[in-house]
């Protein structure tokens, strides 16, 4: 592998871009070649003149935040970039095929054959209604490929292959009926059921568990061995790590870096790249602040005071869920679950979907009756009030949402929600201008201004969203905050300030959180103690340390077995 | 799957923006022409309710034996009837009856809903199960069946009618606002206000309500044109209210019989009843599109 080669969208660097491509191009022809691709939405620029190409058995990361461009990159490579798009390239090659000279017609012996195309969302991508051997055989079936029986035979191969398990009944069912896991490998037997010489997936594994998402890794890895290649489109670095050879990073339409894998994640030249390697939750970044200020590099250190044990502030005894089905049969959801939650510390709750943190964390804040078992808070009952009287506690405990804007009534702009929310308070403000000088206090604290009292929530930015509903869930002033997968729905840059944000308000105000997640960077890096649950228990409870340097159950192992790295396919 | 376009040639050009921008301002000008007509029209109609004199100096029930059954001219747009009296006059002053018929109706429709549907969603169980079997069986009746029952019962007058076409389209609209009413309370906002502290009623009347009404807004402004087309069913076959009324369909009735020698008693007031029941639902689909658009 030759060395590293940087790309620009400046027309100037161009011929010098050319001249790497073609020393990086020397252990093998390139399969596809893209020269100067620019997409304009309207009179927006979205992807600037980029530039690459790939080989076969070889994986291109292209990798960047909401709005870089990549996403758009992906599927003009596929000729899906919608009817309001208009696509420039110099070159688009395809081992010998121009794809900038395609009709609408030849797109479709292109896509499937040559081309597989994986979707982040398979439960979006696959039809409802039809059954998934139906959906798998789809492309077999449009081009031509063998008679009906032969397809259903296939297609059984196909999803034993990509590791579906009964292949045969799965073939059967319908979409809804299979996991998450489930449905992005039938996707991915899908994609690569006519052997395309080129899979482009974009954010395939964005959707699913950390187990689920090493397997379709596995899966895009053992078809790269096998000579196709893999443009991997995505925003999580750690994944991209575990399949790309090559990576490209993207930020507003342009390439700031182009290079190997192994070279640009661990040592970037682009600052834009260093910025968004620093973001990424883990273990090295316990206690301390994600976002450097931009003109030092030191790590800068959590000031904060000892957390108080004397006492357990919010407090969780063996509580139990059980829910019963429509089929009417029970499940068990939270099972005997029980946790201390102390003055100014924050509890970490990791598992992944269907382990019951939504649940545990719903009994928590008595929206939701446990089966069994009961929540204390400052040792007084609290799960067992009666209503009435819980309602006025319930400033004590505030809450965040995974998705804010969903949290927020939709009529409502900002000034009202945190009017409303100041009015249940400790102090609820006694004139309409106090309420207001509070709430544009509140802003202030979260790193937003008053120009954003009036905004409607829906104008906002996923970062802002959040910021909103910190300050709303800070307005009563509680001791304790929920925070439910708060930064799952973030950029990696976005949710490193969302997180910076609840370090330092837990230093400043000394507030607890309990804060579930299934990201265990993100957990490692905000839990002082941490619980792991799996089907409704906890497995395993300790200090961060503890569990992540020395996980003593099965299932902990495996889920950090499982969580990608940041090392890169060539360590491995 | 998103539509799919091939890409262009390449060009050193930048690509020819304004296509896009010239249709986008013509798909703009068709909008605004379907929405300001029938507002026009709407607008024309509540003048002619609230004020029927700025529309016609004529007067509604002024018998002209001389001038009976004339073609429409121009001083006559809309003909004269059996007892020569101006239909676009009566046409004018029949708006009044008719609007009330239609925004009545609904309007009793709405409450009726609102009460049954918000029972049954937020009460659950029992309460929903048996609100939920009277409006299945309620659905088996047509609702001219239901409003000539109670007609036969109560005999044809303005009152019976608005009460027969509001309980008989009631129904429908209450399974519309129980479904919203469901929709709405497990939305994570209601959850987030709970939170808070707030007091159920006051979720209720503050989140849960206004949000689950919205998009009924649409709903009710169709409504209010459908329980005029009903209304005029009701008065034709003689079921509303009592002659000399020029209530729409009052005048169909009456015009029926002299539909072989003069066309315009049928075809003027059923124009127009056909134009402002258009109108109507073209503004609610209208709305209803603005507010699934900002709702999003």
């Amino acid at each position: 592998m030759t060395d590293i080669e940087t790309g620009f969208a400046d027309p100037i660097e161009q011929g010098i871009e050319q001249g790497i491509e073609r020393a990086v191009a020397d252990d093998g022809a390139p399969l596809l070649t893209v020269e100067g691709l620019r997409v304009w939405f309207g009179s927006a620029e979205v992807v600037k003149g980029i530039s690459f190409t790939t080989r076969p058995g070889r994986c291109l990361a292209i990798v960047g935040e909401s709005g870089s461009g990549k996403s758009v990159t992906a599927r003009t490579l596929v000729g899906l970039t919608g009817s309001g798009a208009q696509v420039q390239a110099g070159r688009i090659d395809l081992a010998g095929t121009d794809l900038t000279r395609q009709t609408e017609r030849s797109w479709r012996s292109i896509r499937g054959r040559q081309i597989g195309f994986i979707l982040q969302d398979a439960l979006v991508s696959l039809d409802q209604l039809r059954r998934v051997g139906d959906e798998v055989a789809e492309p077999l079936k449009v081009h031509g490929w063998g008679t009906r029986e032969a397809r259903a035979r296939k297609v059984v191969d196909l999803l034993a292959s990509v590791g579906v398990p009964e292949p045969e009944m799965r073939a059967r069912q319908r979409p809804y009926e299979l996991s998450g896991g489930l449905r992005q490998r039938a996707l991915i037997a899908s994609a690569i059921a006519l052997d395309p010489t080129l899979i482009v997936a974009d954010e395939p594994t964005t959707a699913l568990d950390v187990t689920i998402q090493a397997q379709v890794l596995d899966l895009l890895a053992e078809s790269k061995a096998r000579g196709t290649s893999i443009i991997l489109i995505s925003h999580d670095l750690s994944v991209v790590a575990r399949l790309a050879d090559e990576v490209l990073v993207m930020r507003d339409g342009c390439v700031v870096e182009h290079g190997v894998a192994h070279q640009v994640l661990h040592q970037p030249r682009h600052e834009y790249t260093q910025a968004l390697l620093d973001a990424i939750p883990s273990e090295h970044t316990r206690g301390t602040r994600l976002v450097r200020p931009a003109s030092d590099a030191t790590v800068v250190a959590r000031t904060r005071e000892p957390v108080d044990r004397d006492r357990p502030l919010l407090e969780a005894r063996h509580i139990t869920k059980v829910f019963r089905g429509p089929d009417k049969v029970d499940r068990t959801v939270v099972d005997d679950v029980s946790f201390e939650l102390f003055t100014g510390e924050t509890l970490g709750i990791v598992g992944e979907s269907g382990s019951g943190k939504t649940t545990s964390a719903r009994i928590a804040l008595a929206l939701l009756q446990p089966t069994s078992g009961d929540v204390l808070l400052r040792g007084q009952p609290w799960s067992t009030l009666p209503p009435a009287r819980r309602r006025p506690l319930r400033k004590q405990i505030g809450v965040i949402y995974q998705d804010p804007l969903s949290s927020f009534d939709p009529r409502w702009h900002v000034g009202r929600i945190l009017a409303d929310a100041l009015r249940t308070g400790n102090r609820p403000p006694s004139s309409k201008a106090e309420a207001r000088a509070r709430a544009i206090r509140l802003l202030e604290q979260v790193g937003l201004s008053a120009e954003h009292l009036s905004a409607a929530p829906l104008r906002l930015s996923g970062g802002q969203r959040q910021r909103v509903s910190i300050a709303r869930a800070l307005a009563p002033e509680p001791e304790v905050i929920i925070c439910d997968e708060p930064v799952s729905a973030l950029d990696v840059s976005i949710q490193a300030q969302v997180l910076d944000l609840l370090t330092d308000l837990q230093d400043e105000l000394g507030v607890s959180y309990l804060f579930i997640s299934h990201d265990l960077g993100v957990i490692h890096h905000m839990s002082d103690r941490v619980l792991v649950m799996k089907d409704g228990l906890v497995v395993e409870s300790g200090t961060a340390d503890e569990i992540f340097e020395r996980p003593a159950h099965p299932y902990t192992q495996r889920l950090l077995t499982a969580l990608p790295r940041l090392t890169t396919a060539a360590n491995q | 799957m998103t539509s799919v376009t091939a890409l262009p040639p390449a060009s050193g050009r930048a690509p020819d923006s304004g296509r896009a921008w010239r249709t986008g301002r013509r798909i703009r000008v068709r909008v605004r022409l379907g929405t300001v007509v029938p507002l026009l029209i709407v607008v024309l109609l509540l003048v002619a309710a609230i004020a029927p004199g700025l529309l016609t100096t004529r007067s509604p029930n002024g018998i002209d034996i001389e001038h009976t059954l004339l073609a429409p001219s121009l001083s006559h747009p809309f003909g004269t009837d059996d007892a020569g009296r101006d239909l676009y006059t009566r046409v004018i002053y029949g708006a009044r009856e008719s609007l009330g018929i239609g925004l009545g109706a609904t309007g009793l429709a709405m409450s009726i809903a609102i009460l049954l549907g918000f029972a049954a969603g937020l009460a659950g169980g029992v309460v929903d199960a048996v609100i939920g079997r009277i409006l299945e069986v309620s659905f088996a009746f047509p609702v001219l069946l239901l409003a000539l029952l109670l007609i036969a019962i109560r005999g044809p007058s303005l009152t019976t009618e608005i009460v027969a076409v509001g309980i008989g389209s009631a129904p429908g609209y209450a399974r519309m606002v129980r479904g919203q009413v469901l929709n709405v309370r497990q939305a994570p906002y209601i959850e987030a206000a709970s939170a808070l502290g707030h007091r159920r009623l006051a979720v209720i009347r503050r989140h849960l309500f206004p949000n689950a009404m919205r998009p009924l807004v649409a709903m009710i402004t169709l409504g209010v044109g459908q329980s005029i087309v009903w209304a005029s069913s009701l008065s034709f076959l003689g079921l509303g209210v009592a002659p000399p009324s020029p209530e729409w369909g009052a005048l169909l009735d009456s015009g029926r019989m002299y539909i072989t020698t003069s066309w315009w008693l049928e075809v003027m007031p059923g124009l127009v009843i056909v134009v402002v029941a258009l109108s109507v639902t073209s503004l609610g689909r209208t709305l209803q599109h603005r507010l699934e658009g900002a709702a999003r």
